[in-house]
C-alpha cells in the first residue's frame, strides 16, 4: 500500500522567460517556494526544525513530523496541506485530509493520485472564465469608479457653491435687513384681519376659523417663500436657501447641502425647503423678526398635518431633521446621494425596499401589511471597508424572537440596485445592494491577471 | 420542533395557550387525578387481594400454566397464563377469562412468538403450587388465596406479583345507566351485582363512561377497562427505565406525587425532574443491586402510570445506620404498580441475573438495535429550517472552508410545498436531484423530513390515494379523523393497517417520491401524533383504527410510523442499503428502525446535563441511537454552552446540531474563530472514534448490549456508580465525563473499578480505578479515559465525510492493564449495506496484548471481506521500552519495526506496521 506512495516525485515543465525548459524535480504536494528544503538523498529536517528525518520517509504516508511538513503528498499528517500548481490557473494549498479521498479538489487533479476518482483537468476552463470574469469585474470597476468621482464631484461642487454664496452673501446683508423689514408689514397686515375675523365670530365660526388659518398660514409661508425665492424662479434652490445665512443652523457661517435639506418634504410644486433647526440659529440680531416668523411657519408645520393642496407633510419629518444633520455619507460624501433614495427587488413572496439611511421593508406581493425590517442603524462593515455594510436594526419584533434587522452588503457596481436579499437566520436579513460608492481605484487588468497566475 | 411551529392560522390559538412563557404549560397535560382510571385504580390501595386463584382450573401443558382467578366481590373471573421462556424469563399473561369483547393485545412488538421451556410441578396443595423454572433452584410460587405469584431462587424471593394486592382488572361491561337498551335490563341486574362498591358511584363522577378535560371529551363506548398490577422487588434500591422522561437515570419514588407517565406527548418546552409523559414510551424497566439485574416490561400500548416506592427512600443514611446497628433493619425493598387504561396485563419477567442477560434478554423479545449506516455514527447539521438549495450550498461550503466534517445536512417541514410531505417548494427548492448530486458529490448525504399528519387537500396526491384507499384514522362516528397540524386540517395514516405501512413504504420510491436519491434518507417528526387541537395535544382516544381505539394502541403509533419508513428505504434499494430513519415517537421494538431523538429540549446547561440520564435510560431498554439536539432547539445557547454540547454530543451515540427557526444562525463558524477550532476539535474526535462507534453499534444490533452505558452495567457490585448520571461508559472501554457546568474549573469523574486503571485519552495519563478524580478542565478538556485492559481502533487521518475515510488505515490505542494484558476487536464492512448479514461480508477480528504480544485473530471465520485499510500505527500505553518489536505475518515474513518510546508517559508508539487490517499478525515486544 504504502510503497506505491514512496518518492514520488513530481517533474515540472517550467517555461521560463528566456525559453528555455528546465526540469524541476520535487516531492508531491511541495510549493516551488519551499522545494529548496526537500532535497532529495539528503536527511529531511521537518520545517518547524523539530526533527530530522532520512529522506525516504518524506510523503512515504506516514506521519513523522509535528508540523506535518514530511507528508505533503499524502494524507498521513492531520496538519498537513497540499500544494496544488493548478497551471493554467490558481494555485491553492488544501488540506492534506482531501488528499485521495475521492473528491476533486484541485483543478489539475494532482489532490486524487490514488483514489480512482475521474478528475478533468479544469485549470485552463476555469482560468478563462476567472480572466473573463475579472476583466468584467474590471470593467465593471473602472466605470464603477469614474461614476463614484463623478459623485464625489457633485457633492464637492456643492460645497464650493455655498462658499461662493457666502461670500456673496455677507455683502448684501443690509438688503436683507430691509427685505425683513418689508416681510413684518406684510404679516402684520396678514395678520389684523385675522384678530377682527376672530372677534367677531368666536364662537359661531369654529370651522371658518381654522379655514382662516389655514388661509394665513398659506399666506405666511408664501410670503417666506418669496423671501427666499431669491431669483423669483417660483422654486427655492438649496443655493438660494445657502444663501440665507440665518438658517444656518450650527452657525459656522456656512450652510451646507445637507442643512439645507428638509424632511418637510415639497412637494413638486412647492419646492420649498424648511427646517426645524431655524428657529435660534441666526447669528444676525436684526433678523429676530424673520426668525419668529419662520418660528411661526413651524408652528404651522406642525399643527396643521397638511398645508398645502400639494401636499406638505410636517409632523414627522419636522422630528427627524435633526436626525439628519448626523448622516455620515462616506469620506468623501459619496453615499449622499443615496439619502431619499428607495430602491426595490421583487421576489416570488415579497416585495423588499430599500431606503437608505432611513429604513427597510418588507411587502407581500400579494396583499398583507409591510414589515418593517429595520431602521437605519450604522455602518457596519469591517474595520478596513467600514463602508461596504450598512446595518438596519429595531426593525418589528419577532413572536418570541428578536426585533428584525437587516445587513446590506455593498458591493461595486455601475448602478445603483439592490440585487438579492434572504432570511438567513429568523428575522435577520441580507440584502446585497450594488453601487458606484464603494468602487475602489481599478488596478490595472494586467496586475489582476497577473496576480492569479503563477505562470 | 413543536407548536411554536404552527402557521399563522395558528396565532391565535398559541397565545391563548402558550402565553408566550418559556415553560411546559403543565395545564395542558393530565395529572393522575385529572385521568379517571389513573385516579380510580391509585385510590385502591395495597391490603389483601380481592383475588383467588382457583387451583382446580390448573392446566399444565408442555409450554404454559392456565389457572382461573375470581374477584370475591364481583365474581368475574380472569385467565392466568404462566409461561416459562427460553432465556431465563418468565412471562404472566392475565386476561378476562370471557371478556364481552376481545382485549387489545399488543401486536408487532415481539419479534416472534417466545419460545418457550416446560414447567414442571413440584409440589401442590390447597394454598398453592410450587413450579420449576429449571436451573438455579428457581422456583415459581401460585399462592391461591390470595392470589399471588413469588419468584424464587434457593431461599430468596427475587420478585412477587400481586404481594400488594393491587391487581385490578376492570371487566368489560354494558352501560347501566339509561342509555342502555331495554335489551340490556336483564342483563343489568347480573351486572349490578358483580359490581365492586367502588362502582356505586354514577358513571359520570369516575369518568368510566366519559371523561372531559379542558375542552375535550372522551366517550368510552366500551366503558371502564383499565388494569393494574404490583411487583414488589426486595434486596432491590435501584430502579431504572421506563423511558421517556426528562429525569435522573436512577427512578424516584412517586409517594405523594404524581405516577411516571406512559403516554407518547408532543410536550412544548417540557421541564426537567418530573415524571411528566414525552414523546416515547418504552414499558420496560430494570432492576438492579449488587446481587442481581432483573427487568420487567409490560407488554401494554396504553396510557400508562407507573408508581415506585421503597422502604428505604424516606431513611437518612443514618437511620438504614441505625436500623442496621439495632438489627431492627427490614431488607430494603421497591415497590412498583403498573396502571394501564386499558388493554390486557401481559408481563415479561427477565430474571437476568446479569445486566448483559437482562440485555440478551429483552433483545430475544422486541429485536435489537438496527445496524445503521456507518455515516449516520457522523455528525448531523441540522436547523428548521436551511432555507434554500443556496442555504444547503453554502452550509456545506461552509464546513469545508472551516475544515470541519459533517455527513448530513437536514432538511426540516420548510423544504416542503405548504407542508404537504413528499414534495418540495418549488422556489426555494426547484431542483432537489442537483441539490441532492452536489452532497454525493462531497460524499454527503442529506435527511428530509416526512411527518405522519397529511394535508387534506384534494390537489394532494398522497391525501387523496390515502382517502381513497380507505387508509385515514377514522373518528368515532366512523368519518375520517381530522386534527390541526403543521399544514392546517390533516389526516392521520393508520399506521397500525400493515396495508397502509405497504402503501406508505412504495412512497418512497425513487419514481414516486419526487426529487428523492439514494443519498437522502428520512426523519418522521410529530408521530405520537402531534394534534395541536386534540385533547393533550395528540389524538382523541375515541379515534378508530379499524375495530381498536387510539386509547388502546396510542403508544404504537409511532413505532409502526418508522416502521413503515425504514421499510420503504429498503425497499426502495431492492432491500440491499440500510435505512436511515429518526423518529421522535417511540414504543418497545422501535429500536429495530432507527434512531431516537429526546425531543424539543431547551438550550440552557440542565438540557444538557439531562441529556445524559435521557439517553442512558433509553439504552438500557434496547434503544442505543439516541441523542439530543445539540445546543438545544429552543432558545439560544451561550457560545460556552454550545462548545460544551458539542463536546458532550461528540461521544453520544446520535450527534446532531438542531435549532428552533426563531433562534439566530448557529452553524459552527459562526461564533470566532476560537470556537470554531473548538468544535471542530470536538466533531473530529468523534470522527476519528468511528471505527470504535461501528464496532459498539454491531455489537448493539448483534446482541442487544447498549452502546452508551451507565457505570453500574459494568460494575455491577459498585453500589457507588448505582447512581452515577452526569458520566457514562462507551461500550466497556470508554469513560466520558463531559463538562456540563458554566464556567467550570474543573470535574469530578468516579473511575471505577478497584486494581484497574484508566488512561487518560488525550494526554495518556494513566489514574488508578475506584477513586473519584478532580480533573482540572480548559474550554478545551473533553474528559474521556481508556480502560487499562482494552484496545481500541480509530482512524486519525480525519476527513471532511466519514465516506471519505472509508479505505483509510486504523490506529490502534492499546492500553495495558496492570496486568499488562488487553483486549479489544475490529469491526469493518462497506459500510452501508446488508451484506454484512446477508452474505457475511465483514472482518471481525479480536485484538489481544498478552505476554509482550499484540496479534490479530479472526472472529468470524465464516465472514469475508476485502479493506484495503492497513494499520497505520499502534500506542500502547503503560508500556515498558522494549529493545526490538517484530512484526509476524501470515506469510512467515518477519520484519522489525521502528518505534518511538515516552518514558514520562510510559507510552510506546510502533511506527507503521503497515499490515492489512483485515489478515492475521503478530507484534512481538522484546
Amino acid at each position: 500500500m504504502s510503497c506505491a506512495l514512496l518518492l514520488l516525485l513530481m517533474s515540472w515543465a517550467l517555461a521560463m522567460r528566456t525559453g528555455a525548459a528546465v526540469e524541476i524535480q520535487r516531492p508531491r504536494g511541495v510549493p516551488l517556494s519551499s522545494e529548496q528544503f526537500y532535497e532529495e538523498n539528503k536527511p529531511f529536517t521537518c520545517l518547524d526544525g523539530f526533527s530530522t528525518i532520512s529522506f525516504d520517509r518524506v510523503n512515504d504516508d506516514y506521519c513523522d513530523c509535528r508540523d506535518g511538513s514530511d507528508e505533503p503528498g499524502t494524507a498521513a499528517c492531520p496538519n498537513g496541506s497540499f500544494h496544488c500548481t493548478n497551471a493554467g490557473f490558481r494555485p491553492a494549498f488544501i488540506p492534506s485530509s482531501r488528499i485521495n479521498d475521492g473528491i476533486c479538489d484541485c483543478c489539475d487533479t494532482t489532490d486524487e493520485y490514488n483514489s480512482g476518482a475521474t478528475c478533468q483537468n479544469t485549470c485552463r476552463e476555469m482560468g478563462r472564465k476567472e480572466r473573463e470574469s475579472l476583466q468584467i469585474m474590471a470593467e465593471i470597476t473602472k466605470e464603477g469608479f469614474m461614476l463614484k468621482q463623478q459623485l464625489i464631484h457633485e457633492a464637492k461642487r456643492g460645497q464650493e457653491d455655498k462658499q461662493g454664496k457666502l461670500t456673496e452673501l455677507q455683502g448684501s446683508k443690509k438688503d436683507l435687513e430691509e427685505k425683513v423689514e418689508a416681510l413684518r408689514t406684510v404679516k402684520e397686515t396678514a395678520e389684523d384681519p385675522e384678530k377682527e375675523a376672530k372677534e367677531r365670530h368666536l364662537k359661531a365660526w369654529g370651522e371658518q376659523k381654522e379655514l382662516i388659518r389655514m388661509e394665513k398660514d398659506k399666506t405666511r409661508m408664501a410670503e417666506a417663500f418669496l423671501e427666499l425665492d431669491d431669483d423669483a424662479d417660483g422654486y427655492v434652490s438649496v443655493a438660494e436657501l445657502q444663501s440665507h445665512l440665518e438658517l444656518d443652523p450650527d452657525s459656522d457661517g456656512s450652510l451646507t447641502e445637507t442643512e439645507t435639506q428638509v424632511r418637510c418634504l415639497p412637494s413638486q410644486e412647492n419646492n420649498f425647503y424648511h427646517t426645524s433647526k431655524l428657529q435660534g440659529c441666526s447669528p444676525f440680531g436684526e433678523i429676530r423678526r424673520f426668525e419668529s416668523k419662520i418660528g411661526d411657519l413651524h408652528d404651522s408645520c406642525r399643527s396643521n398635518e397638511k398645508v398645502w393642496a400639494g401636499g406638505l407633510w410636517m409632523t414627522t419629518g419636522c422630528m427627524n431633521l435633526e436626525k439628519e444633520i448626523g448622516f455620515d455619507f462616506g469620506p468623501s460624501a459619496e453615499f449622499a446621494y443615496l439619502y431619499s433614495q428607495c430602491y426595490e427587488l421583487s421576489t416570488s413572496e415579497y416585495i423588499y425596499r430599500l431606503c437608505p439611511f432611513n429604513r427597510v421593508s418588507q411587502k407581500p406581493k400579494f396583499g398583507g401589511s409591510e414589515t418593517n425590517l429595520g431602521l437605519w442603524g450604522q455602518w457596519a462593515g469591517p474595520e478596513d471597508s467600514l463602508y461596504s455594510v450598512m446595518k438596519y436594526d429595531h426593525g418589528q419584533g419577532c413572536w418570541q424572537g428578536p426585533n428584525r434587522s437587516t445587513t446590506v452588503k455593498l458591493t461595486c457596481g455601475k448602478e445603483t440596485v439592490v440585487t438579492s436579499t434572504s432570511e438567513p437566520s429568523r428575522c435577520e436579513y441580507l440584502m446585497e445592494f450594488t453601487t458606484p460608492a464603494v468602487c475602489q481605484e481599478p488596478a490595472s487588468l494586467d496586475e489582476v491577471l497577473q496576480g492569479h497566475t503563477e505562470l | 420542533m413543536v407548536l411554536a411551529r404552527m402557521g399563522p392560522l395558528l396565532v391565535l390559538w398559541l397565545a391563548v395557550f402558550l402565553s408566550g412563557t418559556w415553560a411546559v404549560d403543565r395545564g395542558n397535560f393530565k395529572t393522575c387525578d385529572q385521568c379517571a382510571f389513573c385516579k380510580r385504580q391509585r385510590a385502591l390501595k395495597p391490603g389483601q387481594s380481592l383475588y383467588r386463584a382457583l387451583l382446580e382450573t390448573l392446566e399444565l401443558t408442555n409450554t404454559k400454566l392456565t389457572l382461573q382467578l375470581i374477584n370475591d366481590n364481583n365474581k368475574v373471573r380472569l385467565l392466568l397464563e404462566l409461561y416459562r421462556l427460553q432465556g431465563n424469563m418468565t412471562r404472566v399473561k392475565i386476561n378476562e377469562l370471557k371478556p364481552l369483547k376481545p382485549r387489545f393485545e399488543v401486536p408487532d412488538v415481539l419479534i416472534n412468538d417466545p419460545p418457550t421451556e416446560p414447567l414442571s410441578l413440584l409440589s401442590q396443595d390447597e394454598n398453592g403450587v410450587v413450579l420449576s423454572l429449571g436451573a438455579d433452584s428457581q422456583r415459581l410460587i401460585v399462592s391461591a388465596k390470595p392470589f399471588r405469584l413469588d419468584i424464587m431462587e434457593g431461599r430468596e424471593v427475587l420478585l412477587s406479583l400481586n404481594s400488594r394486592g393491587l391487581l385490578a382488572f376492570e371487566h368489560l361491561r354494558i352501560r347501566k345507566d339509561t342509555q342502555v337498551d331495554p335489551e340490556g335490563a336483564e342483563k343489568k341486574e347480573e351486572t349490578d351485582a358483580a359490581n365492586e362498591p367502588a362502582e356505586g358511584e354514577t358513571a359520570k363522577e369516575d369518568g368510566m363512561w366519559e371523561e372531559t378535560f379542558k375542552s375535550h371529551t372522551d366517550n368510552k363506548p366500551n366503558g371502564p377497562s383499565s388494569i393494574s398490577l404490583d411487583f414488589s422487588l426486595p434486596g432491590v434500591e435501584h430502579v431504572y427505565g421506563i423511558p421517556e422522561h426528562a429525569d435522573s437515570l436512577k427512578l424516584k419514588t412517586t409517594d405523594g406525587g404524581d405516577p411516571y407517565r406512559l403516554f407518547n406527548l408532543d410536550v412544548f418546552q417540557y421541564e426537567l425532574f418530573n415524571p411528566m409523559a414525552l414523546y416515547g414510551a418504552i414499558p420496560v424497566m430494570l432492576s438492579h443491586s449488587a446481587q442481581r439485574t432483573m427487568g420487567i416490561f409490560w407488554l401494554n400500548a396504553a396510557e400508562t402510570w407507573v408508581d415506585i416506592s421503597s422502604n428505604t427512600a424516606g431513611k437518612t443514611v443514618l437511620g438504614q445506620m441505625l436500623d442496621y446497628v439495632q438489627g431492627s433493619s427490614e431488607t430494603p425493598q421497591t415497590d412498583v404498580r403498573w396502571i394501564s387504561e386499558s388493554g390486557i396485563i401481559d408481563v415479561f419477567i427477565m430474571l437476568g441475573p446479569t445486566p448483559t442477560d437482562v440485555f440478551s434478554q429483552y433483545a430475544s423479545l422486541t429485536g435489537t438495535q438496527a445496524f445503521p449506516p456507518l455515516s449516520a455514527l457522523a455528525y448531523h447539521q441540522c436547523r428548521w429550517n436551511y432555507n434554500d438549495q443556496e442555504d444547503v450550498a453554502a452550509v456545506d461550503q461552509g464546513f469545508d472552508e472551516h475544515d470541519i466534517p459533517y455527513d448530513f445536512i437536514w432538511l426540516d417541514i420548510e423544504h416542503t410545498d405548504g407542508k404537504r410531505y413528499f414534495t418540495w417548494d418549488p422556489h426555494k427548492f426547484p431542483q432537489p436531484k442537483d441539490m441532492l448530486q452536489g452532497l454525493i458529490d462531497k460524499r454527503r448525504k442529506m435527511v428530509a423530513i416526512v411527518d405522519p399528519h397529511i394535508k387534506v387537500d384534494s390537489s394532494y396526491k398522497i391525501h387523496n390515494e390515502i382517502r381513497s384507499k380507505g387508509f385515514y384514522v377514522k373518528n368515532k362516528d366512523g368519518g375520517d379523523y381530522e386534527g390541526w397540524c403543521w399544514p392546517g386540517n390533516s389526516g392521520y395514516p393508520d399506521f397500525t393497517n400493515p396495508e397502509m405501512r405497504a402503501w406508505w413504504a412504495s412512497m418512497f420510491a425513487y419514481d414516486q417520491y419526487e426529487g428523492s436519491m439514494e443519498n437522502m434518507y428520512t426523519w418522521n417528526d410529530m408521530n405520537e401524533p402531534s394534534v395541536f387541537n386534540g385533547p393533550e395535544v395528540t389524538m382523541h382516544k375515541d379515534a378508530l383504527h379499524g375495530t381498536w381505539e387510539n386509547r388502546d394502541l396510542h403508544n404504537l403509533y409511532g413505532l409502526y410510523v418508522q416502521m413503515a419508513t425504514a421499510e420503504g428505504l429498503i425497499e426502495r434499494s431492492g432491500g440491499v442499503e440500510r435505512p436511515f430513519v429518526l423518529t421522535r415517537a417511540f414504543f418497545a421494538g422501535s429500536q429495530r428502525y432507527g434512531a431516537v431523538w429526546t425531543g424539543d429540549n431547551t438550550a440552557d446547561w440542565d438540557h444538557l446535563k439531562i441529556s445524559i440520564p435521557m439517553c442512558l435510560s433509553l439504552g438500557l431498554v434496547g434503544v442505543s441511537f439516541c441523542g439530543a439536539d445539540v445546543g438545544g432547539f429552543f432558545k439560544s445557547p451561550s457560545t460556552e454552552l454550545l462548545v460544551r454540547w458539542y463536546q458532550t454530543g461528540a461521544y453520544q451515540p446520535f450527534f446532531r446540531a438542531h435549532a428552533h427557526l426563531d433562534t439566530p444562525r448557529r452553524e459552527p463558524w459562526l461564533f470566532g474563530p476560537e470556537n470554531t477550532a473548538l468544535i471542530r476539535e470536538a466533531v473530529r474526535q468523534r470522527y476519528a472514534l468511528l471505527p470504535y462507534w461501528y464496532q459498539l453499534f454491531y455489537h448493539a444490533h448483534h446482541s442487544g448490549q447498549p452502546v452508551m452505558r451507565p457505570l453500574w452495567v459494568e460494575y455491577t457490585q459498585d453500589t457507588a456508580t448505582f447512581s452515577v448520571d452526569d458520566q457514562f461508559l462507551l461500550g466497556r472501554d470508554l469513560l466520558v465525563h463531559p463538562v456540563t457546568e458554566e464556567g467550570a474549573k474543573g470535574v469530578t469523574a468516579y473511575l471505577p473499578g478497584k486494581g484497574e486503571v484508566w488512561f487518560d485519552v488525550h494526554t495518556f495519563q494513566k489514574h488508578n480505578g475506584a477513586q473519584n478524580l478532580y480533573i482540572p478542565v480548559t474550554i478545551s478538556s473533553i474528559p474521556v479515559f481508556q480502560r487499562g485492559g482494552s484496545i481500541i481502533p480509530r482512524k486519525a487521518r480525519v476527513r471532511r465525510s466519514s465516506s471519505c475515510m472509508e479505505h483509510d488505515p486504523y490506529t490502534l490505542f492499546v492500553a495495558l492493564s496492570p496486568k499488562r494484558f488487553a483486549q479489544g476487536e475490529l469491526y469493518i464492512d462497506d459500510g452501508h449495506t446488508f451484506n454484512f448479514d446477508k452474505q457475511k461480508q465483514f472482518i471481525h477480528r479480536r485484538l489481544s496484548f498478552a505476554n509482550n504480544a499484540l496479534s490479530s485473530r479472526n472472529l468470524a471465520p465464516g465472514s469475508q471481506f476485502i479493506t484495503p485499510s492497513w494499520i497505520e500505527k499502534i500506542v500502547i500505553l503503560g508500556a515498558s521500552k522494549p529493545s526490538k518489536a517484530t512484526l509476524k505475518t501470515p506469510d512467515g515474513k518477519e520484519s522489525l519495526l521502528e518505534f518511538e518510546f515516552d518514558a514520562s508517559m510510559s507510552v510506546l508508539t510502533l511506527r507503521k506496521p503497515g499490515v492489512n487490517a483485515g489478515v492475521d499478525w503478530t507484534v512481538v515486544l522484546q
